[in-house]
């Protein structure tokens, strides 16, 4: 039979102690994680610090492109770089079902360690905890992080009337992908989602000397949560055309089938930009160079004409307010 | 297979523009559409279908979302029924967030009552086998398009041979509801827009009748903006004409029969009820179906019957969501629109669901009525 994790691997003695070292130490491998004291003990070169904090739980734990372990290292590394912030080091906490595949586990941790060598990012000190059957579903992830901050001045604050307005990658995959993936709905389809840390697209802007005014990554809500928000705080119009804004034609498929709209799932490794007028062909141009940020396009405009609000401009001339998302995400009927 | 594009070409913005241009151009009086289908609503909100139409074009939003006809009293049935120990709820989309008289499934749900909310209808026979000890009631909603869906499962239950799996029926019919609109003389509709996959089922030839009757073209049209468009044009050639038929412009998918093997199956297991109230209308006699007499052991409403309220309830008198349906009044008309009624917490029909006019008018519609600021 398969290796489980049993409830003795969190009680704290010799299972625990073999499962940190020979799952979690020969993975995470550093010096300072593995000097195993009570706290790490850090230097940081800049004074200005980013720090955040995030738990991951996502049914299914595995789904095409990726895994719970690739969420929990890129979404908390793309929180420390949308603050301009170099990510530097990582605490980890896992929440683990008894009975839990160590096979699966390994994966994840495996998935958490490659991701961790795009930003350079270490695990500095972490957590084990098994609790008995039903307590959690399967495995549940948090990780914090702090890093330096490198660019100042990104904040939802800073939206100017003339700003242009950017998406990095197509919008909705990781939703998507999610959804087709869920027991109740079973989709087949080749959607993979876009996790992806993205700490070596936005330090390539920052050395291009780009004026980035905001930065955000579309996670939950999606992209109308982040232009929402950002027309609100700013208190100024976001006009996006969406004939620019991509969209993978499979997203396009299940929110017709399903009654969605691309624009309020998920992503996981997809930004949304605010530069200065001027900037954006230089940015699109860095950003193409960049895997995970190559399908990038400028999607609109920063102006003053619905104050707080977003407007989407249909190709045949037609227009609406962008909503921002609310409530449950359920299936349309017929 | 080779791939076929069902979305973008069916979205090109040339074809819009010039559809638009050739509609303007031969429109010459005021035409009110009534879209039967909440999906049509959706499309003409998404799209802003009327803002790229001439003024004298006005979409009128008919009763064509089944959660948003549904009235409180069935929905406190379903509170009723899942709320029975040892018992599994299961249903469409977003009934789940509908308030009955006190609460919803989806708040009951939160409580730790087992309520399902299925994408694919058959899960339901899975879910049951799955809890052999336990009840599991599918209360079936839709109209034309979800009812064969939910004969199949009757067919399933029978031949399996299932005891634990029950069905609460609230399923309902177009041409009744078209007619009740049309019968009371006061709506102001010249003309229909066909629902689209209602027609896939039922076939075109159901409004052959309507078109007769009132005089009004009736175009069956597909979901997309240009098939929504397109359909338009065909009313306003009609109009022009001074003829009223049926048209099929969702020829991709409609015939003038429909599904024929659906049909049977629904006239095996279902048949028509003599009344069921429909919300913000009133009764509508035999526009809905139940589960014929030979199958009462599998009717919900029969076997549980001691359960289940029995009062009437009407929404709150400030709702004009009657007028809505009529084309009497738009959604900006009503007082409560979008201040004491939102999508989070609908107070009338059309708010409830977001195939309801009210719920796209909130969701789509604020920037523009015909292209002006609200």
């Amino acid at each position: 039979m398969s290796k489980k994790i049993l409830l003795s691997h969190g009680g704290g003695g010799e299972e625990t102690q073999s499962l940190i070292k020979e799952l979690f130490f020969k993975h995470f491998d550093n010096e300072i994680l593995l000097r195993m004291e009570d706290a790490a003990s850090l230097v940081m070169e800049s004074k200005k610090i980013a720090f955040t904090t995030d738990s991951f739980t996502v049914t299914p734990l595995f789904f095409n492109g990726g895994n719970i372990g690739k969420l929990a290292i890129a979404g908390t590394v793309n929180d420390l770089v949308m603050m301009g912030a170099k990510p530097r080091y990582l605490t980890c906490s896992f929440m683990i079902e008894e009975g839990f595949a160590y096979d699966s586990l390994e994966q994840i941790v495996i998935a958490m360690r490659d991701e961790m060598t795009k930003s350079g990012v270490k695990i500095v000190a972490g957590d084990t905890k098994v609790v008995p059957k039903g307590g959690v579903d399967g495995l549940f992830i948090n990780t914090s992080g702090i890093g330096e901050i490198v660019y100042e001045g990104i904040s939802a604050h800073h939206l100017k009337e003339g700003n242009v307005i950017l998406v990095s990658n197509e919008v909705g995959n990781h939703g998507a992908c999610i959804l087709a993936k869920r027991e109740e709905i079973e989709l087949e389809s080749e959607l993979k989602t876009d996790c992806a840390s993205l700490w070596k697209p936005v330090e390539a802007l920052i050395h291009a000397g780009i004026k980035v005014n905001a930065l955000r990554d579309a996670t939950r809500g999606g992209l109308s949560a982040v232009l929402n928000e950002w027309a609100e705080t700013s208190e100024i119009c976001i006009e996006v055309d969406e004939a620019k804004i991509p969209v993978a034609s499979e997203v396009k498929g299940v929110c017709e089938l399903l009654g969605f709209e691309p624009y309020e799932f998920a992503n996981e490794g997809t930004m949304v930009l605010c530069v200065e007028k001027g900037e954006e062909d230089k940015a699109l141009a860095i950003l193409r160079t960049f895997v995970e940020t190559q399908k990038a396009s400028i999607i609109g405009i920063v102006s003053e004409k619905y104050k707080g609000k977003v407007v989407l401009n249909t190709p045949w001339g037609s227009k609406r307010f962008l909503e921002p998302p609310k409530g449950e995400l359920l299936p349309r009927i017929c | 297979m080779p791939e076929v594009d069902l979305i973008e070409g069916f979205r090109d913005p040339a074809h819009m523009k010039a559809l638009a241009q050739v509609i303007a151009k031969e429109c010459v009086s005021k035409i009110n559409i009534m879209e039967v289908c909440g999906g049509h609503t959706h499309t003409i909100m998404k799209f802003g279908l009327s803002q790229i139409l001439p003024d004298n074009i006005e979409f009128v939003h008919g009763p064509g979302c089944p959660v948003c006809i549904m009235p409180k009293e069935r929905i406190d049935h379903a509170i009723a029924l899942a709320s029975m120990p040892n018992t599994i709820l299961a249903t469409l989309g977003d009934m789940i967030r509908v308030p009955g008289s006190q609460t919803s499934l989806q708040k009951l749900r939160a409580e730790g009552k087992d309520i399902r909310s299925l994408y694919s209808p058959l899960d339901v026979i899975k879910i049951a086998k799955e809890n052999p000890d336990k009840h599991v009631i599918f209360f079936a909603i839709g109209f034309e398009t979800t009812t064969p869906m939910t004969s199949v499962i009757i067919e399933q239950v029978t031949e399996q041979k299932l005891s634990n799996l029950y069905f609460h029926i609230n399923h309902v019919t177009v041409p009744e509801a078209v007619d009740a609109i049309m019968s009371g003389g006061d709506a102001k509709i010249d003309a229909f827009l066909g629902p689209s996959h209602v027609s896939v089922i039922t076939g075109y030839k159901i409004y052959e009748p309507i078109a007769q009757k009132y005089g009004t073209p009736v175009v069956v049209s597909g979901f997309e903006p240009t098939d929504v468009m397109e359909s338009v044009l065909r009313i306003v050639r009609q109009i022009n004409a001074k003829k009223s038929f049926v048209d099929n412009e969702y020829a991709r998918a409609v015939s003038r029969e429909g599904n024929l093997k659906a049909q049977a199956l629904n006239d095996k297991y279902l048949e028509k009820r003599s009344h069921f109230r429909w919300r913000g209308i009133g009764d509508i006699p035999y526009s809905a179906l139940k589960l014929r007499d030979e199958y009462a052991h599998l009717d919900a409403e029969v076997v549980f019957k001691t359960l289940l309220p029995t009062v009437e309830l009407n929404d709150h008198k400030s709702c004009i969501c009657g007028s809505i349906l009529k084309g009497l009044a738009k959604p900006f008309d009503c007082k409560v629109f979008g201040k004491a009624c939102t999508p989070t917490s609908p107070m009338g029909s059309c708010m409830v669901s977001s195939e309801g006019a009210c719920s796209a008018y909130f969701k789509y519609g604020k920037l523009s009525q015909k292209g002006g600021m609200v």
